[in-house]
């Protein structure tokens, strides 16, 4: 709906791309967004959403209409590419790797946060996804923009933080990285914020 | 035609869809949602829902004819189903919609189609309830039902 010169002006508000193959959620991520004076696009795939950041292999990475994008918010399961794959692109990518990317998922399954969380994501939201969850993601990513020395430190305390959790899993269903948090025991898990959006996400499961 | 009565009438439609369960408090957060920008957000959000059902539904009852049933694309259709029920609070719908699943996982053709046909009976009582509130939320008018207290 805006113009690109409306677009120049107003780069103080985040922008927000939201990816989800459900229209219905779409419009309710979308209203959450703009409620927390974002900028929003929507798009309904992983193919879209990389065709919009203009990482599309053969246009090279120049976005395509020039709009920086703060954040990227994504479903987890969508036919095609998963969030997940997505996820990996964006990390994968000297463009954007920076971009903070939050996941959504209706399913709190521990195995797939702890790959996302593995794989750089922000954090993982359960869904239905809160008008609080957002502001909560909104003030981490504003926090972090100011930071972002700081967040690199962060990210490297994490990953110690995890070897230091890594142990004996016994179970056949954690993946094969070895800085997997222990299944049993989320509620110790560190206050760094991914662990935390962990602990947070298995106290909302809600089935 | 007084107000009053429509509104006390509308406040007993809500509470009853909530007391008896058909609307969780994700339909609330919609509400929360709805300004005077946009009166009209939750109805809107619930036609969408409405859309992406009826196609959903209809998929699903292809499926469910096919012999034999594929229980990994019948999962699919209704993860989605359930997905979207859960965005809008559709109570009941996604309790049926998990069973559903869970008879998927265990390959229970009888429990899957016994299930989908309470689960469509439960999404059409809803969708004729949601249809009589927002009309009447309509007669209300904009104004006295987007600020709705917390």
């Amino acid at each position: 709906m805006e113009v690109a010169g409306e677009v120049l002006a107003s780069e103080s508000q985040l922008h927000v791309l939201a990816v989800d193959d459900s229209h219905v959620d779409r419009k309710v991520i979308e209203k959450l967004l703009k409620i927390s004076s974002c900028k929003v696009t929507t798009v309904e795939s992983g193919a879209r959403a990389l065709q919009f950041l203009g990482l599309d292999e053969e246009k090279g990475s120049l976005g395509f209409n020039g709009l920086k994008v703060n954040l990227i918010m994504t479903d987890y399961s969508m036919p095609g590419m998963t969030g997940y794959e997505l996820l990996k692109k964006i990390k994968r990518s000297s463009a954007f790797r920076e971009i903070p990317v939050v996941i959504m998922s209706s399913e709190n399954i521990l195995t797939r946060i702890d790959s996302c969380l593995e794989e750089g994501a922000e954090e993982f939201l359960v869904k239905p996804v809160k008008l609080s969850d957002v502001k909560r993601v909104m003030n981490d990513c504003i926090m972090r923009g100011e930071t972002e020395g700081n967040k690199r430190r962060r990210v490297d305390k994490r990953k110690f933080e995890d070897d230091n959790h890594a142990s004996s899993s016994s179970s056949s269903s954690i993946p094969s990285s070895p800085s997997s948090p222990l299944p049993s025991s989320p509620s110790t898990a560190a206050t760094s914020s991914p662990l935390h959006s962990l602990k947070r996400a298995k106290l909302r499961d809600h089935n | 035609m007084e107000r009053n009565p429509m509104r006390r009438q509308l406040a007993s439609l809500r509470k009853s869809l909530f007391d008896q369960g058909y609307l969780d408090e994700q339909f609330m957060e919609l509400e929360q949602l709805q300004d005077d920008a946009n009166p009209n957000f939750v109805e809107e959000v619930v036609t969408l829902y409405y859309r992406d059902s009826a196609r959903l539904i209809l998929n699903l009852d292809h499926a469910l004819e096919r012999r034999p049933l594929d229980f990994s694309k019948l999962d699919g259709l209704m993860h989605q189903f359930k997905g979207s029920s859960s965005s809008i609070g559709a109570k009941k719908v996604k309790a049926e919609s998990t069973l559903f699943r869970e008879y998927c996982k265990s390959g229970n053709a009888e429990g899957c189609m016994r299930t989908f046909q309470q689960l469509k009976k439960e999404y059409a009582t809803l969708r004729k309830k949601l249809e009589t509130y927002f009309q009447l939320a309509r007669q209300i008018g904009p104004m006295e039902s987007a600020n709705r207290p917390k």
